[in-house]
């Protein structure tokens, strides 16, 4: 007799070493019947730079979820740097997530502690001690711009800022990969590139980094490798994709409007290259690393 | 694991949720004075209860014609019962030197003769099985009078307050058992809920803790250590009200001797239960709490 139902994942696809997110026929079902994620696969590369893009409900939320094990699967095999999430015990959660820089859609801060406390908690949750954090929490603040807020409370922040700081605290570990999910939803242009240029130097340093973004500019910008996906189900997957698939871009009047946004943040990119100090961690190009 | 830490993560905790700390303290102090004071009063009752079981007894009368081989035999007999715990052979001699300190108006119409007939009194084993003896001593015959064992003895009595006294014993017991247990009860529900409520005002930043990779135990040391210093200081507090209030109220009274058992109760030994009880309930009740809260 054939088994029936979905093929056994080592039979589907043998993992990979390079591979550093595999996802295998995953779907997520809510309970309440909406459909998150349908028969997804792809692969992510150790050091890659990946965009998750797709309209509001698409599910990129839940791959995100998925991933951070916050959800678990109703289909499919989700597999992280060779490990089957689904083999982590409840137990094992905790210091699976450490291996994890995590930029929450919704911040997910402490309410009741300040900027500065904020990171450290993170980092104090991993163990670290009072000399290693006072020795990496000012640093990473500095480099998302949050030095004169350290002793704000979260809400005493705008949300661009609240943002910066839960950017903060997925860095602050130096984890081998990060998820950051909306890491601009909230910032002007010219920040949104300092994050963007922040995420591109942590991937040039050895970082799988994967962005969830609705930011046409930057992604067009970047020419990074895009997913698509559309209400659960991923549609494109290309390695140096547009934000939007190519007979879209054939609209004439979208085209002309991208272009001139593109024209403005190329501008932004010029006028940051003659910048002070302090800008300069948010305003280097890309290029200015190599 | 890091003991500063988490001080300082209670000590954070306490100042900025300065309101649900209160709460869980205050029901924690009010739960303690309650049993507190009725731990005592339960006590009295029982001790109360205790001595008056002692004091319930059967009496055996004999005929007036018995001789003293006849009470030797019927003594033997009576000895010899089920759950008999003594016997004591009271004369009519005896027995009228007490009646007449009872009333002493009474037996004086009489002169010297005397009416009352020799008798025994029985102590039970147990109180409860009054009723048994009787059975076994006089049974019942089917008029519904009762059949002594013996020729000799003319009637089997219990004082005649005994069945209601015994009622009134076990009432006591069986009342102040249940209102422990509803008491117990309702000070784990009081302090668990407090304490709950108070966690879930928090579960969103126990949700936090956890998705940027806090242990189970990391999260919830401090919360368990912030409920152990909340039970200390309810418990405390209880422990310093209670003690003024038994000097103020009792110690003008430790003459009268019901009140004078319950201040020998040791005091110490009711401190270091009441002390015991508030922080396990309360360190527990934070721990346990928070269980639901870290599925995340
Ligand atoms: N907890 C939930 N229960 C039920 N349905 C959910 C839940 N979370 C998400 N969904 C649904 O799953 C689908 C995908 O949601 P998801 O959050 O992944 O979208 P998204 O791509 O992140 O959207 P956005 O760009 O707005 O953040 C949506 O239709 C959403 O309504
Ligand atoms: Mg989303």
């Amino acid at each position: 007799m054939q088994p029936v139902g979905p093929p056994a994942r080592s039979a589907a696809l043998p993992h990979d070493p390079r591979n550093v997110i595999e996802l295998r026929h995953v779907a997520k079902h809510y309970p309440d019947g909406t459909i998150g994620l349908e028969e997804a696969t792809m692969n992510i590369r150790r050091g890659e730079f990946v965009f998750l893009v797709g309209s509001t409900g698409s599910g990129k939320s839940t791959i995100m979820k998925l991933l951070s094990k916050q959800l678990e699967p109703s289909h499919g095999t989700i597999m992280v740097a060779g490990r089957d999430l689904a083999d982590i015990t409840r137990k094992r959660v905790p210091y699976y997530r450490r291996n994890l820089g995590v930029v929450f859609q919704d911040f997910k801060l402490l309410p009741n502690r300040t900027v500065y406390d904020n990171v450290a908690y993170a980092l104090s949750a991993t163990g670290a001690g009072r000399k290693e954090i006072r020795a990496k929490v000012p640093d990473i603040l500095r480099l998302t711009g949050l030095s004169t807020k350290l002793h704000q409370y979260p809400d005493q922040l705008s949300g661009g800022e609240q943002q910066r700081v839960s950017i903060a605290r997925a860095f602050v570990n130096h984890p081998p990969l990060v998820l950051a999910d909306e890491p601009t939803g909230n910032l002007d242009p010219q920040t949104s590139i300092g994050i963007m240029q922040l995420l591109y130097r942590i991937n040039r340093a050895g970082t799988t980094v994967l962005v969830a973004t609705h930011d046409h500019h930057m992604v067009d910008e970047m020419r990074r490798r895009v997913i698509e996906v559309d209400r659960g189900r991923i549609v494109r997957d290309e390695a140096a994709g547009m934000y939007a698939a190519g007979e879209q871009t054939t609209d004439e009047f979208g085209a002309m409007m991208r272009d001139v946004e593109v024209g403005r943040v190329r501008e932004r990119l010029d006028h940051l290259q003659g910048a002070s100090d302090d800008e300069l961690l948010w305003g280097d190009r890309p290029e200015a690393d190599r | 694991m890091n003991f500063s830490f988490f001080m300082r993560e209670v000590w954070r905790s306490l100042s900025r949720n300065a309101v649900p700390s209160f709460a869980a303290m205050a029901s924690v102090l009010v739960t303690m004075l309650v049993l507190g004071a009725f731990i005592p009063v339960m006590q009295m009752a029982n001790a109360a209860a205790d001595q008056t079981r002692d004091k319930v007894f059967v009496s055996v009368f004999l005929k007036n014609d018995a001789t003293k081989t006849d009470v030797a035999r019927v003594g033997k007999t009576l000895e010899g019962a089920p759950n008999v715990k003594s016997v004591q052979f009271i004369s009519k001699g005896q027995a009228l030197k007490e009646q007449k300190k009872v009333d002493p108006e009474a037996f004086k119409v009489l002169g010297d003769s005397n009416p009352l007939p020799d008798a025994f009194r029985i102590t039970p084993k147990d109180p409860d099985e009054i009723p048994a003896i009787m059975a076994a001593l006089a049974p019942t015959n089917s008029a519904g009078a009762q059949a002594p064992i013996d020729p000799k003895i003319d009637e089997v009595k219990n004082a005649r307050e005994t069945p209601k006294l015994l009622g009134v014993m076990n009432a006591i017991r069986l009342g102040t058992g249940l209102l422990a247990f509803l008491l117990i009860g309702s000070s784990i529900l009081l302090v668990g809920n407090t304490i709950r409520l108070s966690l879930f005002a928090r579960r969103r930043e126990v949700e936090v803790m956890k998705l940027v990779g806090a242990t189970d135990w990391f999260i919830r040391w401090p919360f368990v250590l912030e409920g152990l210093i909340v039970g200390l200081l309810g418990g405390v507090m209880a422990i310093l009200v209670l003690l003024v209030a038994k000097t103020a109220l009792l110690g003008p009274l430790e003459t009268v001797p019901v009140v004078n058992g319950l201040s020998t109760l040791s005091f110490a030994l009711l401190a270091g239960v009441l002390m015991i009880a508030s922080v396990a309930v309360s360190a527990l009740g934070s721990g346990l709490s928070l269980r639901r809260f870290l599925k995340v």
